[in-house]
């Protein structure tokens, strides 16, 4: 199996396509009477030459005298994406997934997803959209292939069986390997709505297949952007702003210029770049620099940010979500909660860090980047060049760790422009520091939410005041930018794609209340106020975005409301539940795995959690212990309906990932700004669960025939509060900051100033 | 500035700064790119290596202090088609997602096992504490640990 970073790149301009990509789909549509116009060839949008005895019925599928080969389209960021996907396609082609070869596709059009018209790896969709047209291409191409042998054998189709990527004939026992079947198969008539198996004839969907990396992921021989080689190749670092939205006011580079291995000091606006023979070589010349800053927001603090925040609620806000009247009842309500609850902003500090390598020439650009989307990875690069898109060729490779923030350009947008200054291949590399205090964030949160009980204890109103950045206001526009059609003018692409995004950021981003406007339970009556001010940190996607905040607010508050009614945590959401079947049945199951109700060991105490994200449903059961102010997690169940599971143990190594990334910000991270910039800068301060750390995690799959949902990222939400609500158990003490400290609790924090 | 040592088993010399960390002089001097980048001051365990048989982190290792000693890195312990038992057993109990750390977690893994045949979960702990996995792969690696150290990495 291969990927394109397996191989060597294209090394010179001799090695160009002869005909463009438009200019092959034109010559193939007239060459083939129609067959080819639906078409659209990899190899081309590539830049490399192709043969032509194979056959391609779709753009995920090839199949030549060498066997099959999917294109993956979509980033593989530990989500299992090259093992899923193939498994879809593979279940209606008849081919066993365990063969077909897996190369990453390039930037297309072609690959855009459907709900976002982008192609990009996120939301926890690659599955879900997957879903049916790849079942479809699958099928196709089986029907075309069995069409091709009964043309051979001079049978009737009907009398012909695929399996394992063999067509037979039992009446005569003669067969053809799919291989020997690709010239003809091109050829024969395209069925319109071929048939779909039925799930119980599934022989590869629903079966735990081992990964298609997983030896490559082994033997240290998986190819990541970082170990990407291009002739001729240099390494560069770039020093940035210490502050954000910093720029350069002057700088001398002549000490680092002089320095071994050095080749070039390129002064990008933002930073000052160094190209060098070495990562090391680069990253020893970038100490030398001497650069003095423009900061325009160099009074920035966290405190800043947060006293603003409480400020804002004097005031009112944005009407986010209304049921009933929340205000009324709350006022009339016979007991009443109030509480403030607070999330930092946090890096995503994957292990991989941020790298690109790119080769700007005068009539092409070609890109190597482990990017969550090829689609904003060359519209940023057709930015910079002022080349057309079919002169800019991205080749993926696999990505270590993603969570979101590889969907940001800001690695891609520095070696292009190193690249183009340089003329020659560059390789940028963002050391650790960079990573953490120079990229892009979670935004922080603040949160006043109060609830009423009726005099039987039953929720009459929740009324939440919640103060965060829009996300979608920060980085719609190179989005909406990138979906927008190739041919359109950038400059009017960015004129309508900031106007979107400003409008955005002064309404409400469905990713700001994600999570705390439909938590699943039915409140008669429920308000959420939006207080959007963003105090200009750079915002990105997080694995579960709002929902990694509100989920810790809301089913924390609700664990509140049922300790003030005197309920048991379980049976009080399961009475709310009662017209949300998957939300309850996932709850419930995860419940009797862990035993909730039965004795623990002593100083031992449990908690529960249960929410919806990204379609799915998740629940979760910590078992906590609290010695000295210590949290120690000892166990923890996780539990997900994400409709029909295509690879079992892919979507159990999903929750459990999930579960550690949750107890690594429920407990450890934390981001704090001070003089306009971020004060941690590596994993001793910026600290991440460990092994010694991590609990047993025990993980429910919900059996389920609904079309499949989200996966990578609906177990994290639930396990914050989760832990939160078993240290409550513990201690009597509500935890209402994250990452979750006792110290707080004695401190009386979070509260609200007077 | 000519630094001599054994590579896998081969013979090497490189012509580098004394104080070039062994990480860097393995990607990108001598193209060995197994073995990985993650924070420059070995706090995540992704550059790890064996050096005479012990686990250390190239990160902060200058090539001279490598000079006349064995180093064994992720290409070194076992191939696809060859794998150690440790990496039999990786890929037995599924343990990679993204993958980037991983050959950091098997070097370190490989060298507990190499000084102790049946290591505890504490041991295990204690070990394994400077690997940092952001994918949050634990539990699987401790399985895989407990396999290979059973023979079932074979």
């Amino acid at each position: 199996m291969s990927a394109p970073v397996d191989r060597q790149p294209v090394e010179s301009q001799e090695q160009q396509p002869q005909l463009s990509r438009r200019g092959f789909l034109q010559m193939g549509a007239a060459v083939s009477g129609g067959l080819m116009v639906s078409m659209w060839v990899p190899e081309v949008a590539r830049g490399e030459t192709m043969t032509a005895d194979t056959y391609k019925p779709n753009v995920w599928l090839r199949i030549d005298r060498s066997g099959a080969t999917f294109y993956c389209s979509q980033a593989e960021m530990g989500q299992g994406v090259t093992t899923s996907l193939p498994t879809i396609l593979c279940e209606e082609l008849e081919y066993d997934p365990r063969k077909i070869k897996v190369e990453f596709a390039p930037a297309d059009r072609a690959y855009d997803l459907p709900a976002l018209g982008l192609q990009a790896t996120g939301g926890s969709t690659s599955v879900k959209f997957a879903w049916n047209p790849l079942r479809e291409a699958g099928a196709m191409a089986r029907e075309k292939l069995l069409a091709a042998a009964a043309k051979k054998l001079k049978v009737n189709k009907a009398n012909l069986v695929a399996s394992d990527g063999v067509v037979s004939h039992p009446a005569s026992g003669r067969s053809f390997k799919y291989e020997e079947l690709a010239e003809t198969a091109a050829w024969v008539p395209t069925p319109q709505k071929p048939a779909l198996k039925k799930p119980e004839q599934y022989k590869y969907v629903g079966k735990p297949i081992q990964r298609e990396d997983a030896v490559k992921k082994s033997t240290g021989t998986a190819g990541f952007g970082i170990d990407v080689v291009v002739p001729d190749m240099r390494t560069a670092v770039v020093v940035r702003a210490p502050s954000f939205g910093g720029s350069v006011k002057s700088f001398d580079g002549a000490a680092a210029k002089a320095m071994p291995g050095v080749e070039a000091i390129v002064p990008l606006g933002y930073g000052v770049g160094v190209v060098a023979s070495s990562y090391w070589h680069a990253r020893q010349a970038a100490e030398k620099l001497t650069i003095a800053w423009n900061e325009p927001n160099a009074a920035l603090s966290s405190e800043s940010i947060r006293g603003q925040w409480v400020k804002d609620m004097e005031g009112g806000g944005k009407e986010a979500h209304k049921q009933g009247d929340a205000r009324g009842a709350l006022a009339s309500a016979a007991k009443k909660l109030q509480a403030v609850y607070e999330a930092p902003y946090l890096a995503h500090a994957p292990m991989e860090p941020m790298n690109c390598t790119a080769h700007v020439s005068r009539d092409r650009c070609d890109i190597w980047a482990p990017t969550q989307s090829a689609g904003i990875s060359q519209a940023v690069a057709v930015e910079i060049t002022g080349l057309p898109h079919d002169k800019v060729f991205i080749h993926s490779t696999y990505l270590g760790g993603g969570f979101g923030r590889r969907v940001g350009d800001d690695f891609v947008k520095d070696a292009v422009l190193l690249s183009k200054a340089v003329g020659k291949p560059v390789k940028v590399v963002w050391s650790r520091e960079d990573d953490i205090r120079k990229g892009i964030f979670r935004p922080a949160s603040y949160h006043e939410i109060a609830g009423g009980l009726d005099a039987q204890g039953n929720v009459v109103a929740v009324y939440h005041k919640l103060a965060t950045p829009s996300v979608l206001g920060q980085v719609l526009a190179p989005f909406v930018t990138a979906t927008m059609p190739n041919w359109l003018p950038l400059g009017l692409k960015k004129g309508m794609a900031g106007g979107i995004a400003g409008s955005m950021a002064n309404n409400v981003d469905p990713t700001q209340i994600e999570g705390a406007a439909d938590p699943g339970y039915t409140f008669p009556n429920h308000r959420v106020e939006l207080y959007p001010r963003d105090p200009g940190i750079p915002l990105a996607f997080w694995r579960s975005v709002g929902h990694s905040f509100n989920a810790f607010v809301m089913e924390s508050f609700i664990d509140e409301l049922a300790a003030a009614a005197g309920k048991d945590p379980l049976e009080f959401r399961r009475a709310m539940l009662k017209d949300s079947p998957r939300h309850r049945a996932v709850m419930e199951q995860v419940a009797e795995k862990a035993g909730w109700g039965k004795p623990l060991p002593k100083g031992v105490f449990r908690g529960i959690a249960q929410h919806f994200s990204f379609n799915s449903y998740a629940a979760a059961v910590a078992e906590v212990s609290v010695e000295k102010d210590e949290i120690r997690v000892h166990r923890v169940v996780t539990g997900l309906d994400c409709g029909r599971i295509v690879n079992p143990d892919i979507v159990r190594a999903q929750l459990e990932g999930a579960c550690v990334y949750g107890l690594s910000h429920g407990l450890k991270q934390n981001i704090t700004i001070d003089k306009g910039g971020v004060v941690q800068s590596n994993f001793h301060d910026y600290e991440v669960l460990r092994m010694h750390e991590s609990p047993v995690i025990e993980t429910v799959l919900v059996q389920s025939t609904e079309d499949p949902s989200g996966v990578g990222e609906p177990g994290v939400p639930c396990i914050a509060p989760a832990v939160s609500n078993a240290v409550f158990a513990a201690t009597g003490k509500r935890l209402r900051r994250m990452p979750l400290a006792l110290a707080d609790a004695a401190a009386g924090k979070p509260s609200k100033p007077t | 500035m000519s630094t001599t040592f054994t590579l896998n088993g081969v013979r090497k010399t490189v012509d580098v700064p004394d104080e070039m960390p062994l990480l860097w002089v393995l990607r990108d001097v001598l193209g060995m790119t197994g073995t990985k980048f993650g924070c420059g001051m070995a706090q995540c365990g992704a550059c790890t290596v064996h050096l005479d048989g012990n686990a250390v982190r190239t990160c902060i290792l200058p090539i001279s202090e490598v000079a006349g000693k064995s180093v064994v890195t992720i290409e070194g312990l076992g191939t696809p088609e060859k794998m150690h038992p440790v990496q039999a057993a990786w890929v037995a109990e599924g343990v990679p997602q993204c993958g980037y750390c991983q050959s950091g977690q098997i070097m370190s893994a490989a060298a507990l096992l190499a000084h102790n045949k049946k290591p505890s979960d504490e041991d295990i702990n204690t070990a394994m504490a400077g690997n940092i996995c952001r994918c949050g792969t634990y539990s699987r690696i401790r399985k895989a640990i407990h396999r290979a150290a059973e023979g079932g990495g074979k």
